[in-house]
């Protein structure tokens, strides 16, 4: 039996509010092994941790129960304060009555009797904690960046400058993302390309980063320090170390109407291609499902004027191993699809189209060299209506949009409209919007400029309908303001549509068993506190994988999710989790379940030899845990049928314990 | 009536341990009474001519014995396996529990065996003695002058009139003729359980596991039950007894060893068979079977080795526990 000191956390009124800590603590004080009980204000400040220490040294307590808020929250602290006490950190149990108490409950007495039932569970199972000592387990230095777009960039360019090798895996045959497709960017108006390209050959010439570009990541195994990642490297058919770049390929190509991606299918390129004339690699790609040669084996014409004999049709999807310490997610972002928005007839006129395709129409390096052409028929619009909030702020209508905010919207369409009439001061242009969202540096004053220095029809209101009727598209709308209906002939309407995570990202999160909202974004191991940091210890966040961002904020967080990274890959050990399983050997029977359902390969199997009580020897074959790899899931321990299987730290003994404890 | 006949199995079994393939045989050996037959070892022809049997009463499933007598045997260990014996065995290799290179295995066709509740049921108790007579039991009581004749159909097991296969899906040599998996009534029974509402469900399971006697002979015939310290005779696992001490006791026994087998017994329908209280024990296999082959597609236990069960297994498809609620109905 224990010597358990039990401490009731107030935590001010967030506990105290909802649960009569002083009762706690009385009751408390008859359980089993309870020497000491007390309560107070904080337990987590120093004034409580030094109550804590006192107590243990005057009361020569063995055993810690901490009545507080989640052990997510101060188990830690309060180890350190046993460590400090001169105990075994794990001697120390939380009982969580704040998030699964207090905060739940409005009831005084149903708050503190559930309060109670909680600090008993704790003290029955303090009873049976033993201490525990954790291993230590080697950091791989290498860190992976999966998503080659700006998040991904800056965070790789960051983890090399700090002196750790690299690898980006982008799905695309080039890095730069979605900020290779901008025109300008808010609230400078610079040009996107010329601020981005610049660090995209940063990378290129990196002798630290790797980049595997047409790749994506097949598997991960592992743990924080120690992943073991399977890269599958898709066919491009042409060699990427002797190609060249030249693009002689491109122009000969006989293949040449295929939708070009990079410009949202608004022009076409040949089966052969180089995404954009800053593209890194700057290394050309054959597309399987365009080339003749790889289709029906007819043509052939690349490999003949390649001079470098570059092309390959013979090359196979490739799959690389590697090992790394950190993993960063940077999957970005996509704008959803107009499909089930009707209404605004996208998919009935050319001339309604997305904001990222009004990006590729004023880019001077887009499928008009930058003239503002309508998508029809060429002609430069004289009317212009943007719609704000295309699927964004939804919430009534979730199946068919987004309940948030996609945040990049107000700004960039404000962008658009400035653009336009700065370089077409004719051309009258409408913006409608819910609300105008400008909170970020320099963002209003922008806002502000497109409405009284461009003069930019800013409508408060949505658009009901858009109706193609000869070469005009009929607008109809209200304006909220003036309490009146609309209707405008307009010659392009530009949808600003929301944005959501990157298809990929979902089975990315299964294999990284990372974890993620309802939208398939990224959850962070804390939102305010932990923001750059997912719950699964090594992997990390940039960019608008883990929620809508514009280019400056992606940027900051692409840095912290750096030094986060910078932080882990800087030490030589990572001091594991002592809570791990463990095989009785002796009632082991080699069945194999444990080793199927561990997510981590922990457990392998040996023959061992048993000295039997009738003194003759028996070959078994047992199962043994790697305590290095275990990360103390307790998956092995419900599958185990014998009860070999045991999880330090929480022994299914020490549950029933818990569970008896409440049932009582 | 077996197709196979004792004379057959005795000369493959001789055949084998003359030529040296096997050093002994696990078969099934005479008991007190003609339908009490015992598993055993036989290490020579003579042994085998003396105690050797083979009637229809022989439906002790040998899976399980070699888990403890393969590794002792000095050879190789020679089996005769039913079909659905067939499946146990594969399981257990699944989860290495024996050396397949310690067994020699023969399959042997089956056409269903009696239960010897059933052929009492009719004749009486005080048994002398129970012969085959093509499609027909002859069985003589110390209570009555004439034999009394059964037809062997009317007294089948119920795991037999229920037979999910009659394909052997291990062996090294088969004896007679390869059957066919049968599509089988087997789950009608636990859909009429399930029917029912939870108080009905509670008294059923109330009247069948009060007669409990706590004598393990479930556990222990158990071919899914091999571990090397059963849960229920380890002090540690805070379920240890050894009676039926209340009622809790003799569900909980019976609830925590479905869930123990589930997802690996095959329902070879051998706790059943053993059980002296005729508890329908099968019913809550079944009941597991027929809810993994619901939930995550049709999944046979042993009927391959190495296969991965639905329950130490997860793919993206599998259904969330919020569906399993739902289905519950007003009958959770």
């Amino acid at each position: 039996m224990q010597r358990v000191g039990v401490f009731v956390c107030w935590c001010g009124s967030n506990i105290a509010g909802t649960v009569d800590v002083k009762a706690v603590a009385e009751a408390l004080k008859n359980e089993p092994g309870v020497v000491f009980s007390t309560d107070y204000q904080y337990m987590c400040s120093q004034a409580g941790q030094d109550m804590i220490i006192n107590a243990v040294k005057e009361h020569n307590l063995t055993g810690i129960v901490v009545c507080s808020c989640s052990p997510r929250m101060h188990e830690a602290t309060f180890r350190k304060t046993a460590a400090a006490a001169g105990l075994n950190p794990y001697m120390v149990e939380i009982a969580n009555i704040r998030e699964q108490c207090s905060w739940v409950h409005k009831d005084m007495a149903l708050g503190t009797e559930k309060a109670i039932i909680l600090g008993k569970a704790a003290v029955a199972k303090v009873n049976l904690n033993a201490p525990l000592t954790p291993g230590q387990s080697p950091v791989t230095k290498r860190a992976l960046v999966i998503g080659g777009g700006i998040a991904g960039i800056q965070t790789a360019l960051d983890i090399a400058d700090a002196g750790f090798e690299v690898d980006i895996v982008e799905k695309k045959p080039t890095i730069g993302g979605k900020m290779a497709q901008l025109d300008k960017t808010f609230p400078t108006l610079d040009c996107a390309a010329c601020i981005l390209t610049p660090k995209m050959v940063d990378v290129a010439q990196n002798d630290k980063i790797r980049i595997f570009s047409y790749s994506e990541v097949a598997e991960v195994k592992g743990f924080v320090g120690n992943f073991d990642v399977t890269i599958k490297k898709n066919a491009r058919y042409v060699k990427e170390d002797i190609c060249t770049g030249c693009g002689a390929c491109v122009e000969k190509c006989p293949m040449k109407k295929n939708p070009n991606e990079f410009n949202l299918g608004m022009d076409n390129r040949p089966a052969i291609y180089i995404p954009f004339a800053q593209a890194v690699p700057k290394v050309a790609t054959i597309d399987p499902n365009a080339c003749n040669m790889l289709k029906n084996g007819k043509c052939g014409v690349c490999a003949r004027i390649c001079t470098a004999g570059a092309i390959d049709y013979t090359q196979k999807d490739e799959y690389i191993e590697e090992k790394y310490g950190a993993i960063v997610v940077a999957t970005g972002f996509n704008p959803i699809s107009m499909d089930k928005f009707d209404e605004f007839a996208y998919n009935q006129s050319k001339d309604v189209i997305t904001s990222l395709e009004f990006e590729r129409l004023t880019n001077a390096a887009g499928p008009t060299a930058g003239h503002l052409e309508r998508p029809s028929d060429g002609r430069s619009p004289k009317t212009i209506v943007f719609v704000q909030c295309v699927g964004s702020r939804c919430d009534a209508c979730a199946e068919k949009g987004k309940e948030y905010c996609s945040k990049i919207c107000c700004m960039y369409t404000a962008k658009h409209a400035m653009l336009v009439r700065d370089k077409y001061p004719e051309t009258e242009v409408y913006v409608f919007y819910i609300d105008v969202r400008t909170p970020g540096k320099n963002f209003d004053e922008f806002y502000r400029r497109a409405v009284e220095e461009y003069g930019v029809k800013y409508v408060k209101g949505m658009v009901g309908k858009v109706v193609p009727e000869g070469d005009k598209l009929k607008v109809q709308a209200s304006d909220l303001l003036a309490n009146k209906q609309l209707h405008i002939d307009a010659d392009l309407v530009v949808l600003a549509a929301a944005i959501e995570p990157d298809k990929s990202a979902r089975p990315l999160a299964t294999m990284l068993t990372a974890s993620m909202d309802t939208n398939d974004f990224f959850t962070e191991a804390h939102p305010k506190l932990r923001p750059v940091e997912s719950p699964t210890a090594g992997v990390f966040l940039s960019g608008a994988c883990q929620g809508p961002k514009d280019i400056p904020e992606t940027v900051s967080q692409a840095s912290a999710a750096a030094a986060k990274v910078i932080g882990l890959l800087a030490k030589d050990k990572l001091t594991g989790n002592p809570c791990i399983a463990h095989s009785d050997e002796l009632m082991c029977n080699g069945c194999s379940s444990c080793a199927n359902v561990c997510p981590y390969g922990a457990i392998t199997y040996e023959d061992k030899e048993f000295r039997m009580p009738d003194r003759t020897t028996k070959v078994r074959r047992v199962a043994s845990v790697n305590p290095a790899v275990c990360q103390g899931c307790g998956a092995c321990t419900v599958a185990c049928p014998s009860g070999a299987m045991d999880l330090k730290g929480f022994a299914n003994l020490q549950i029933m314990a818990e569970v008896d404890a409440i049932c009582k | 009536m077996q197709k196979i006949t004792r004379e057959q199995l005795i000369a493959k079994a001789s055949e084998l341990l003359s030529n040296g393939t096997v050093s002994q045989v696990l078969g099934w050996g005479k008991g007190e009474f003609d339908y009490d037959v015992t598993p055993t070892l036989f290490s020579s022809a003579e042994e085998l001519e003396n105690g050797f049997v083979f009637n229809d009463f022989c439906g002790a499933n040998f899976s399980k014995y070699l888990v403890s007598k393969a590794a002792k045997a000095d050879g190789k260990l020679l089996v005769f396996l039913k079909p659905c014996d067939t499946y146990s065995f594969n399981q257990l290799l699944t989860e290495h529990r024996f050396d397949r290179e310690k067994v020699y295995a023969v399959g042997i066709p089956c056409e269903g065996m009696a239960d010897i509740s059933k052929v009492k049921a009719i004749s009486g108790d005080g048994i002398a003695s129970i012969n085959a007579d093509g499609d027909n039991l002859v069985v003589t009581t110390l209570y009555e002058d004439a034999p009394i004749t059964i037809a062997t159909k009317d007294v089948l097991a119920e795991r037999c009139i229920n037979c999910k296969s009659k394909k052997h899906v291990a062996y090294d040599e088969l004896m007679g003729e390869e059957g066919e998996v049968l599509a089988s009534n087997r789950f009608d029974e636990v859909a009429r359980l399930e029917a029912m509402t939870a108080d009905e469900r509670f008294a059923f399971w109330q009247n069948e596991l009060s007669r409990c006697i706590r004598c393990n002979a479930c556990r222990d015939a158990c071919p899914a039950c091999t571990c090397e310290k059963c849960v229920f005779d380890n002090p540690n696992s805070g379920v240890e007894n050894k009676s039926p001490a209340n009622e809790f006791e003799e569900k909980l026994f019976h609830i925590i060893r479905a869930y123990h087998v589930a997802g690996r017994c095959t329902d070879c329908g051998e706790c059943s068979r053993v059980c002296p209280q005729n508890i329908p024990l099968h019913l809550l296999n079944r009941k597991f079977i027929k809810d993994i082959n619901e939930f995550y597609g049709e999944y046979q236990a042993g009927e391959e080795v190495d296969s991965r069960a639905p329950l130490v297994n997860y793919t993206t498809e599998d259904l969330e526990p919020g569906e399993v609620f739902d289905r519950g109905d007003n009958n959770a």
